[in-house]
């Protein structure tokens, strides 16, 4: 494995982020200024969403290819409870309080638990993994995550023998996630890994993003980044997590299971049937990419799927 | 006839604004994370815009009975086509880069493409022959008989639409729920027959084309 230096990350980069930051500040110093003026209390989720995450150390999985703007990963997301445009989590994602948070660890463990999300953070040293993230649409960015390795919580649960899978449970609630008033998947969102692959040390359990607590549109307070598939399979603001004996139905399987398998591998070979996969376009350049086998991720994980047709088990 | 070319120039001005509006978001960094699926969104959902508002024509004509509509239709249809050249424009250029090969394997492996190029294809016929020198070369019939392709050519985009979002059939069912009545007001009139037509005389097939309903 090639491990870059941190040299690789411009300087530019750092001064961009922190105007990005700065302007964020500011902007979200206007409503609560307003909040104090006049409504206490009204406007206090968007400053608390710049809490800051301290203390990550840095990685040998990530890259040292320069992360997309913050600006852009905060405002181009697929996050369906929020509405289908990938504008409309920015906008609407406000409403998710995701304090207090608790996280089901249960199933086939001998140790099932619920965790608040404070513990949570505290189960082990965060670190800062950047990754590439590819969209299933054809798109993709490159995101400083905050978090650990997802292996550290199953572990702990003791997983049975029986344990082959594991599911993973998004919050449901349309009262706080407005998009699951319409139909468009079935609610709640639903994703599912191989225990192995769960078990990877590059399959991330995030909490934060650009040193700082996830913003809600990305998926607070925690979501799973699994950087060598597409990005739907990496589930968002999660409250169970079953580790189970048959492979879990994702929701995307379940509302187009021609177009969406269990595995999702990022795979330039194998289009989706209606669009070719064997480019991208990287968010902020103007040409198209090739796409990578397993996201580029092949060397630390293509001996997962090893013998399987992966045309088959797309 | 001053009424008519004021119309004229302020239609004409009034259809540019989708593309200013494009412009004037690139210049000021407003088209988002993706701008070239923006622009490729937006001209393509203004090409299906303007081919409904160009069927609309004859609909409002009948039932407002104003005669001005007609008038302007064959600029409503050509920005249309305009649009429609922007959204294939983009998409060769800005999206596929002249990549010949990703270009070839879309246009007939992807069916929301394929439909959508063919699409495109059956608009150029229509607006080369959109001029009265066309017109009257071709004679009212055959000419009326070529333009009823805008029929497919619109079905074909509301297709290539509805095929290409991934999950949220919301935008493209509006534009085929529109469509639909459009169309199903003229299958509504076609069964009424003749005894429907009050002004029977100016619904005749065999006025010159410009006046022919399509």
């Amino acid at each position: 494995m090639l491990i870059k230096r941190p040299s690789d990350i411009l300087p530019s980069e750092i001064t961009d982020r922190e105007i990005y930051r700065s302007r964020r500040q500011f902007l979200q110093s206007v409503p609560a200024a307003l909040a104090v003026a006049t409504l206490p209390g009204l406007f206090s989720t968007p400053v608390f969403a710049a809490e800051k995450l301290p203390g990550a150390r840095k990685s040998p999985f990530s890259t040292g290819e320069p992360a997309t703007p913050y600006k852009e990963v905060t405002t181009y997301n697929n996050f369906y409870e929020f509405g289908t445009d990938k504008a409309d989590p920015a906008r609407a994602a406000k409403t998710l309080t995701t304090r207090p948070w608790t996280v089901t660890v249960e199933g086939e463990v001998k140790n099932p638990r619920t965790y608040a999300i404070e513990d949570l953070l505290r189960l082990a040293p965060l670190e800062e993994r950047i990754y590439r993230l590819r969209c299933v649409e054809g798109w993709s960015m490159v995101i400083p995550w905050q978090g650990f390795s997802l292996s550290e919580l199953i572990r702990r649960a003791e997983p049975t023998g029986n344990a082959k899978y594991v599911e993973f449970v998004s919050l449901h609630d349309p009262k706080q996630m407005p998009g699951q008033r319409s139909g468009v998947l079935d609610w709640p969102y639903v994703e599912g890994l191989r225990l192995d692959e769960a078990m990877h040390p590059l399959t991330l359990l995030a909490f934060g993003l650009y040193g700082e607590v996830l913003p809600q549109q990305n998926g607070a307070p925690l979501r799973l980044v699994v950087p060598w598939k597409y990005g739907f399979k990496s589930a968002k603001s999660i409250v169970k997590i079953r580790l189970v004996e048959k492979p879990p139905v994702s929701a995307w399987m379940r509302a187009a299971p021609s177009e969406y398998g269990f595995f999702s591998n990022v795979n330039p070979a194998v289009d989706h049937p209606r669009w070719s996969q064997a480019k991208e376009r990287r968010i902020g350049e103007f040409l198209k990419r090739p796409t990578l086998p397993f996201n580029g991720y092949g060397d630390q994980v293509a001996q997962l799927y090893a013998g399987m047709d992966l045309k088959k088990f797309f | 006839m001053r009424f008519l070319s004021g119309l004229k120039i302020s239609l004409f001005l009034a259809c540019l604004l989708p593309l200013a509006r494009l412009l004037w978001l690139g210049f000021n960094d407003g088209l988002g994370a993706n701008p070239i699926e923006f622009i490729t969104r937006s001209t393509g959902t203004w090409t299906l815009s303007f081919l409904l508002i160009t069927l609309a024509i004859t609909p409002l004509r009948r039932l407002s009975g104003w005669q001005w509509p007609i008038r302007v239709r064959r600029m409503l249809g050509l920005f249309a086509f305009f649009y429609a050249c922007l959204h294939f424009t983009t998409y060769v250029w800005l999206d596929q880069f002249f990549d010949p090969t990703s270009i070839y394997q879309d246009i007939f492996k992807r069916p929301f493409i394929t439909i959508g190029f063919a699409s495109f294809l059956l608009l150029i016929p229509l607006a080369a022959t959109s001029t009265q020198a066309m017109m009257r070369r071709l004679g009212g019939r055959n000419w009326q008989r070529l333009h009823r392709l805008v029929y497919l050519v619109t079905i074909g985009g509301v297709v290539h639409y509805w095929w290409l979002v991934k999950k949220d059939v919301t935008q493209p069912a509006i534009y085929a729920a529109v469509l639909a009545v459009l169309l199903g007001y003229r299958l509504w009139r076609k069964r009424s027959g003749p005894a429907f037509l009050n002004g029977a005389s100016t619904q005749s097939t065999s006025r010159p084309a410009q006046e022919n309903q399509r």
